[in-house]
């Protein structure tokens, strides 16, 4: 079913990009198209948007069309994992502010060890500390590039 | 003389030690890069781009492009060695150099393919140095029909060979121009799709959006699986990296096969290597008195398409440094880099920045020679990067991201949007949706408006300029008909046979 996946997943992102270029187009409309001038703000995005619109339709009836076909299921443990990680990674950078950046890296690293790759707690500790205290040392200290800092103050 | 005088000049910024420095760090970071099984060029040079702002731009121009072609020397370690290809355009590369090194030589294929990557990327950047300046001079007769005409070519060539489906490959291309259009409208002072955020009126940054979508995205791939691949011996001593008289023998035509392919497909926008080192191989294959042999271990099965993969990097740096077009997603960000450092590649860039252009010539020669060195005996050396934990790695990768981003405007904003970009590249790859045709409507996008809107004003709002004009008239109509090719029968079967192998 990666075919049936990958179809629904067409009909789907086209729906998305139809909603997108109907947007594009709505606000193109709102801005000046062609001026004394030349060319508006509302020109290039309208064609654009236009154009937009018209592949995504094409994307969805073409995916109608073939509905019927048949493949194997999609892999949502590996899926799963993906987005596990893209969710600890955005809860990462929420805490940037309360806790900074050094407390949140070790955070996020010590999760994807310990929880993504089932690794001994000790051994996700020591990367975790290790990764956030070198981040700190060469980015913060030796190259002067600054770090978001939380109470802590790093 | 003016070639040589320019080379001159170009080696004497070369060889400056802070250049030196940052070609010699840039080739190790790209023999590393290429060796690490997901994780790419375009993927590393967006993550350490924020980084080089503060670098004089001719040292972060040579350690970028250190990188890009670096990586390709590195990339075919793992092809020999693990049947895994550090990067696509060394999948050809697994046919016979793993087969090579399951019959005991994988010194011989290791050595070659590095032999094969200095004499073809050696002849790369000789093309680029004679064949760029005269593109250069032509150019200058170009005016905004031509350069628009001349991007939605180079955006239709991407398009054609960026994915299986057109359809999906051109929406991404247009993603890619909306993006470009957000912030403030240089013409007209009016802002558009800011959704009410202040942040968004000076428009979205090139390094958020590439970070995202490679760097991110690639992480996000790479978590979904676990898998362990067995890592077979490397031969110790350089002795046993050298291939013999007849292996060299019997590479000739390999050597200059890979060079002339890789460098035309590389020139191609939209070509990339991936696409030059299955061309070479195939024609090596259809030449060769053994062709039946190949795939069962073959020395000339990876000397070609690892030429053609190195010599490509002087091909791709043509349209971009004389003309300002991009080819793939990795000059796009090669493109956004310069144009961050302040300047504008394109006719003018050699004669205003000759110290830039041929400085970067120049490294590239050294650079070749570096590689040459690091790949044939320290091989065994860098193979022991493959023992890197991915638990450990990838959180660095992520780490390095943020820390890149977060220094370019150091906004929370940013790294807000980078967590979309990042989710969207993870998507668009689940949904097979190419990502280079939207990070090139972004390079372009902004001087694709510019070059419209200008032709406009110049024919009072008539079309009609665009196809008034010969070259424009030519370049929009191949651009059509590159479009059009999936509608031919024949065509579409050798576009998805090249995608397929790629």
């Amino acid at each position: 079913m990666e075919d049936r996946t990958r179809n629904s997943g067409d009909l789907w992102s086209g729906v998305a990009l139809a909603a997108l270029g109907a947007y594009i187009v709505i606000q193109a409309r709102q801005w000046e198209y062609l001026g004394p001038e030349g060319p508006g703000p509302g020109f290039f995005p309208l064609w654009y948007g236009v154009a937009m619109l018209g592949l995504s339709a094409l994307l969805i009836f073409s995916n109608l069309r073939r509905r019927s076909d048949r493949g194997n299921a999609i892999e949502w443990i590996r899926v799963g994992r993906a987005l596990s990680t893209w969710f600890a990674l955005a809860a990462s950078v929420a805490l940037f502010k309360p806790l900074g950046f050094v407390v949140s890296f070790a955070l996020l690293t010590y999760f994807i060890v310990a929880v993504m790759y089932r690794r001994p707690l000790k051994i996700a500790a020591l990367t975790a500390v290790a990764s956030a205290a070198g981040f700190y040392l060469v980015f913060d200290r030796a190259l002067g590039v600054p770090l978001p800092a939380g109470f802590l103050g790093f | 003389m003016e070639i040589i005088a320019g080379l001159l000049n170009g080696f004497a910024v070369a060889l400056e030690p802070a250049n030196l420095f940052w070609c010699f760090v840039g080739v190790l970071l790209g023999t590393v890069v290429g060796i690490l099984p997901g994780l790419g060029p375009p993927a590393t040079i967006a993550m350490l781009l924020p980084l080089t702002f503060n670098m004089n731009p001719a040292g972060a121009i040579i350690m970028l492009a250190g990188i890009y072609y670096g990586a390709k020397y590195g990339g075919s370690t793992t092809s020999i060695l693990m049947n895994v290809p550090g990067e696509s355009a060394s999948v050809v590369t697994c046919l016979d150099g793993y087969q090579m090194a399951r019959k005991g030589r994988a010194g011989a294929a290791l050595g070659i393919a590095a032999i094969a990557s200095f004499v073809a990327g050696t002849v790369g950047v000789l093309g680029l140095m004679l064949v760029a300046p005269p593109i250069a001079k032509f150019a200058l007769s170009f005016s905004s029909p031509e350069y628009f005409a001349l991007m939605s070519l180079g955006l239709a060539l991407v398009v054609l060979l960026a994915g299986r489906s057109i359809v999906k490959a051109l929406l991404a291309a247009l993603v890619g121009l909306w993006i470009a259009s957000v912030g403030t409208d240089l013409f007209s002072g009016t802002s558009r799709f800011t959704f009410g955020h202040m942040e968004l009126l000076s428009g979205i940054d090139f390094v958020v959006v590439a970070i995202g979508v490679f760097a991110l995205a690639e992480v996000l791939a790479n978590m979904e699986a676990r898998e362990e691949t067995q890592l077979l011996p490397v031969p110790k001593g350089l002795k046993n990296l050298l291939p013999t008289m007849q292996d060299l023998k019997d590479c000739r035509f390999a050597f200059l096969n890979g060079s002339v392919i890789g460098f035309l497909v590389g020139a191609l926008p939209g070509g990339g290597s991936t696409i030059a080192s299955f061309l070479s191989y195939g024609l090596e294959k259809a030449v060769s008195p053994r062709r039946e042999q190949f795939g069962t271990g073959v020395i000339e099965g990876v000397a070609a398409p690892e030429g053609a993969n190195n010599s490509e990097t002087g091909g791709a740096l043509v349209p971009l440094l004389t003309l300002g077009i991009p080819g793939s997603g990795t000059t796009a960000i090669l493109l956004a880099a310069l144009v961050l450092w302040g300047f504008k590649p394109g006719p003018l860039f050699i004669p205003e920045h000759p110290a830039l252009f041929w400085g970067l010539v120049a490294s590239m020669y050294i650079g070749n020679v570096m590689l040459l060195i690091l790949n044939l005996p320290l091989v065994p050396l860098f193979a022991q990067v493959l023992r890197t934990p991915v638990y450990a790695l990838y959180p660095l990768i992520l780490g390095v991201s943020m820390v890149g981003v977060y220094s370019v405007s150091g906004s929370m904003f940013d790294l807000a949007l980078l967590m979309v970009f990042g989710l969207l590249g993870y998507l668009m790859r689940k949904l097979d949706y190419p990502a280079a045709p939207l990070i090139l409507g972004l390079a372009l996008g902004a001087g694709m408006e510019r070059a419209l809107r200008q032709s406009l004003m110049m024919s009072e709002g008539s079309l009609a300029i665009l196809v008034s004009r010969p070259i424009s008239a030519v370049m929009l109509s191949l651009a059509v008909l590159v479009l059009l090719i999936p509608m031919f029968g024949k065509l579409n079967a050798w576009r998805l046979r090249a995608l397929e192998q790629g």
